[in-house]
């Protein structure tokens, strides 16, 4: 029998799904990726992208994560997401919701570049910069939408010349005109300074 | 004060006393020997009760809790002390019990070296627990605590893991008083839209016929009035999940009985029918919905709930009112033209008598053959004023005593829901005992289910915890032999068991015992337990081959009930 899973995590979208970016807050302390990332493997959700980075707001981080998923699992995902005591705000948002970003570096063989032509323009063409060259690789850097800088590495990769590839995830911020976050917590400081008020029903 | 200088074992035992702790549940080892020495010196403050088992230390606690509706405390060593842990934190985080589990760990310096009993409990804990902290410095101490407190106390309630480094046990830190009911990032009780409350009133008030699913959210939340005032104000006939049991009393008018898998044949049929569904801290569990897909979608649904992940994950919400039902229920309840929807619940009534020939009185009133799990439990319910706490452990025993236990008495039922954990009843039943003192506690076990804690007769012994245990002896794995015998053509693979004399068990732990198996000789036996004082052992000699009816089979339609087979 051949070492192969019958059920496999495909990257390819299923029927009905649609790429969507959820962008989670927590606070800063250990083990809070391991929460977050343990929500989306319960709920079977494949993580296309994560990126972690501080927020701009002092102790507290950022998670960028792209799932192909539906709209109903989303949205009971951003709620278990929220669940999660150390999780301060969880949201999910379409492709038009959010200004998205990756960063991709191509590391190719520099005696192809040489022999080839074809490869420059196509560097060029796809707007990558060549930021270090030695006799043995070339490193080219490209920021854009994830699927153009994935269609410049499969443009190098039908030249034969990568030698790697890495892409570092979407990272994305909102479109919206509100700050949801910061909102968000100075309601809670509010609320912390007030003691738990009850709602005036 | 605040430069006094204390271990971390101290500023522990300190700050479970502000916690108002008073009793823990707990096994020594080597990683938790600092602690252990220190509540040495606590003896007479913090009353540690010495389990057999970690597992049953976290089943006590989750008894106690359950009855008490305080926080249990779990205090076990690390490695093998806090994997036996495991079960009983899973369970309290499916049920929703506030409780706290303190493991040792190895000091700082040898963490990730696969020291002697390391384990990695905050990665196994997380999935499994509200909150999971490593605590690494004495410094963090008091904040973990009372953060840990506040997190398994307040909102939906559940269990905090707290794994304490040794170092962090031995070297010293000020220790300042003080508790926590802040942190910014956790919401215990979500914000209620005064227009779900309107528009809940609404539909209530237009319905033909509602019917109302009560969870165990009423008793978490204290709302068992202003539930019965609801109800009761527009005639809302109110069926139970498992966990709700008690919310509401058995006898009540409006108590259309259990719901779900073997609940009454009335509610199941009724949810098909009724044309708002009513559910009030309950999640919609897979054994209260059978086949979800075609569960109550005549309905409008009102879900009341404390937790916004609950709304729309199984069944989809019409109105979600989000908040403490003690406060929605009675602002829903403000808005509720008086109404009794007499036909809607006379409605009921021919499927009552349908279920009461056929299954209840022959459960509970027979004249011939064995003894009857329903018999028994019918009875020690009523020779005990249908007051005393019901803990119960998982399987045939489980679901009967849920079927024939009468409630009148909020926080009354202790049983293992969400996980179906074996084992669970006998220490549950001991933490129910610290829990509620001065209550009667009754645990009706199986015989498989008792020896996966057998071993607590030990801590029985020392306590004198009067735990009145009724082992219903049906010779059988019982509910696995009835499915086997329902799914899988009577095959009954590795379910009949052989059993040890449980009588001289018991002696063994010098708790008194004694076997029933006529019927005329039941009444005086149970008599003779509850006049025994302390524990006692009642062993009834069942029928082997009883099946829980009636029974919505899984996968099928909630109102698709078996009465027989
Ligand atoms: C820890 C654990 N293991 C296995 C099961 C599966 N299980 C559910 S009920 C049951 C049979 C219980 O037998 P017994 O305790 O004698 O109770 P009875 O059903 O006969 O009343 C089993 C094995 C379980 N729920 N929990
Ligand atoms: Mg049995």
């Amino acid at each position: 029998m051949t070492d192969k899973p019958h059920i496999t995590i495909d990257t390819a979208p299923s029927e009905g799904t649609q790429l969507y970016t959820i962008i989670v807050f927590s606070e800063n302390l250990a083990g809070v990726l391991n929460l977050v990332t343990n929500v989306f493997t319960r709920r079977q959700l494949n993580i296309e992208s994560l990126n972690v980075s501080p927020s701009g707001v002092d102790h507290i981080h950022r998670y960028t994560i792209t799932t192909y998923t539906d709209e109903h699992t989303v949205q009971t995902l951003v709620k278990q997401l929220e669940k999660k005591i150390d999780v301060i705000q969880a949201q999910y948002f379409l492709s038009d919701e959010v200004f998205v970003m990756d960063q991709a570096l191509y590391k190719i063989a520099t005696a192809r570049l040489i022999e080839n032509r074809e490869i420059s323009k196509a560097i060029r063409f796809f707007d990558g910069h060549i930021v270090e060259v030695n006799a043995t690789y070339a490193i080219v850097s490209k920021n854009g939408l994830p699927e153009e800088t994935l269609a410049l590495y499969r443009k190098l990769k039908s030249f034969g010349c990568i030698l790697q590839y890495v892409s570092s995830g979407v990272v994305a911020v909102t479109k919206s005109q509100r700050e949801e976050l910061k909102e968000f917590l100075s309601l809670r400081e509010e609320e912390g300074r007030q003691g738990q008020q009850l709602s005036e029903i | 004060m605040k430069d006094i200088q204390l271990t971390g074992a101290e500023i522990l035992m300190r700050a479970l006393i502000d916690e108002g702790v008073d009793t823990l549940f707990g096994y020594p080892g080597g990683a938790i020997m600092p602690v252990y020495d220190a509540l040495y010196d606590y003896r007479d403050r913090l009353n540690h009760i010495l389990v057999r088992h970690e597992q049953a230390a976290t089943h006590a606690a989750e008894g106690y809790a359950r009855v008490s509706g305080r926080t249990g405390v779990c205090i076990v060593t690390s490695g093998p002390g806090a994997t036996n842990t495991v079960t009983g934190v899973a369970d309290a985080m499916v049920d929703s019990t506030p409780m706290v589990v303190i493991t040792g760990q190895v000091g700082v310096q040898m963490l990730g070296s696969d020291a002697f009993q390391e384990i990695d409990v905050v990665d196994i804990m997380q999935p499994i627990s509200k909150w999971a902290y490593q605590i690494r410095s004495p410094k963090d101490v008091a904040w973990a605590i009372h953060r840990a407190f506040y997190i398994a106390g307040s909102g939906r309630p559940g269990p905090v893991v707290l794994d304490f480094a040794k170092n962090a046990q031995v070297e010293k830190a000020p220790y300042e008083a003080g508790t926590i009911d802040f942190i910014r990032s956790y919401v215990p009780i979500p914000p209620t839209e005064k227009e779900s409350i309107t528009q809940a009133a609404a539909l209530i008030n237009e319905a033909k016929r509602p019917l109302v699913l009560v969870g165990q959210g009423v008793e978490l939340g204290h709302a068992q009035h202003e539930l019965r005032h609801f109800i009761e104000k527009a005639g809302l006939p109110a069926g139970c999940t498992l966990l709700g049991l008690s919310a509401l009393p058995t006898a009540h008018p409006l108590n259309v009985g259990m719901l779900g898998m073997h609940g009454s044949l009335g509610s199941n049929k009724k949810t098909q029918e009724c044309d708002v569904l009513i559910a009030v801290g309950m999640r919609f569990d897979d054994r209260i919905t059978g086949k979800l897909s075609t569960y109550a979608r005549q309905a409008k649904v009102i879900h009341f709930d404390i937790d916004p992940s609950e709304i729309n994950k199984n069944v989809r919400a019409d109105v979600a009112v989000l908040g403490d039902c003690k406060e929605t229920l009675a602002a829903v309840t403000a808005l509720l033209r008086p109404n009794s929807h007499d036909e809607w619940r006379e409605s009921f009534r021919p499927y009552d008598e349908e279920e009461r020939a056929a299954v209840i009185e022959p459960q509970v009133h027979p004249t011939a053959g064995p003894l009857r799990m329903g018999e028994v439990v019918r009875r020690v319910s009523e020779l005990t004023g249908d007051k005393a706490v019901l803990v119960t452990d998982v399987g045939q025993n489980q679901l009967m005593a849920a079927r024939y236990f009468r409630f009148t008495e909020p926080r009354s039922i202790v049983t293992s829901g969400g996980m179906g954990t074996m084992g669970y009843g006998l220490p549950a039943a001991i933490g129910a005992t610290f829990g509620a003192p001065d209550r009667t506690v009754c645990v009706f076990l199986g015989d498989g289910g008792l020896q996966m804690s057998i071993q607590e007769m030990g801590t029985i012994m020392e306590q004198g915890a009067p735990v009145k245990i009724i082992l219903l002896n049906n010779n059988y794995l019982g509910n696995v032999r009835q499915w086997q015998a329902l799914f899988f053509s009577h095959r009954y693979s590795f379910t009949p068991m052989a059993n040890p004399d449980y009588e001289k068990v018991a002696e063994a732990y010098h708790i008194p015992a004694l076997t029933v198996t006529d019927r005329d000789k039941l009444d005086d036996a149970i008599r003779t337990m509850i006049a025994t004082p302390g524990p006692f052992l009642l062993q009834a000699a069942v029928l082997e081959e009883d099946n829980v009816m009636p029974m919505c089979c899984p996968g099928h339609d909630v109102d698709d009930m078996i009465l027989t087979c």
